[in-house]
């Protein structure tokens, strides 16, 4: 394993939701990005944002660890759940909610 | 360079020929696609394999040449 893969590796077993993107939540640089991330702010959880455009390393890194070509990309308890297609389109039946919910993610205290 | 859609539905063709591909251009400036792609190779497979499967068949060109292909995947009803 590479070390930017283990760093990978390490960020979506750490954090329950981590959401790999372009930009920040507060400043996604890119609308699939931002789309997830109003998503997720709407369903109140806690996630860890990590702006892909940091680093060409992470950019090409997280396309490899996850077989998947696009940014965004979602990760939920150290699984892949999808990118903005398939989480819009979970989102829109109601099964992104029961996924956060069997997988116990807590809720962001506002 | 940007794919035009006929290339794209091809490269899905050929690697799923029961495939009924419909494919839009969203911006008209031909780098913006959505694409409903239905195959029963899809059948009893996640969301996330159903597209795997798809961006298999564009060869890499997804995030590269194609930059934008909103894609819905189903098996036949």
């Amino acid at each position: 394993m590479t070390a930017i893969n283990e760093w990978i590796d390490g960020q979506v077993k750490a954090n329950d939701v981590v959401l790999f993107m372009k930009g920040t939540p507060a400043f996604p640089q890119c609308g699939f990005s931002g789309q997830v991330v109003q998503i997720l702010d709407y369903l109140g959880v806690t996630y860890s944002g990590v702006n892909v455009l940091e680093s060409d390393d992470l950019r090409q890194g997280v396309k490899d660890f996850s077989n998947w070509p696009t940014i965004p990309q979602l990760y939920v308890k150290g699984e892949f759940v999808g990118g903005a297609d398939i989480i819009r389109e979970m989102f829109q039946a109601g099964e992104l909610q029961t996924h956060m919910a069997e997988k116990g993610v807590a809720k962001a205290t506002a | 360079m940007p794919m035009n859609a006929s290339a794209i539905e091809k490269l899905i063709k050929d690697a799923l020929p029961d495939a009924s591909v419909t494919i839009r251009d969203l911006a008209g400036d031909g780098d913006h696609y959505a694409a409903e792609v239905v195959s029963e190779s899809f059948r009893g497979k996640s969301r996330v394999e159903q597209h795997q499967m798809v961006y298999e068949a564009l060869k890499g060109n997804m995030g590269g040449a194609l930059h934008a292909l909103a894609l819905q995947t189903n098996a036949p009803d």
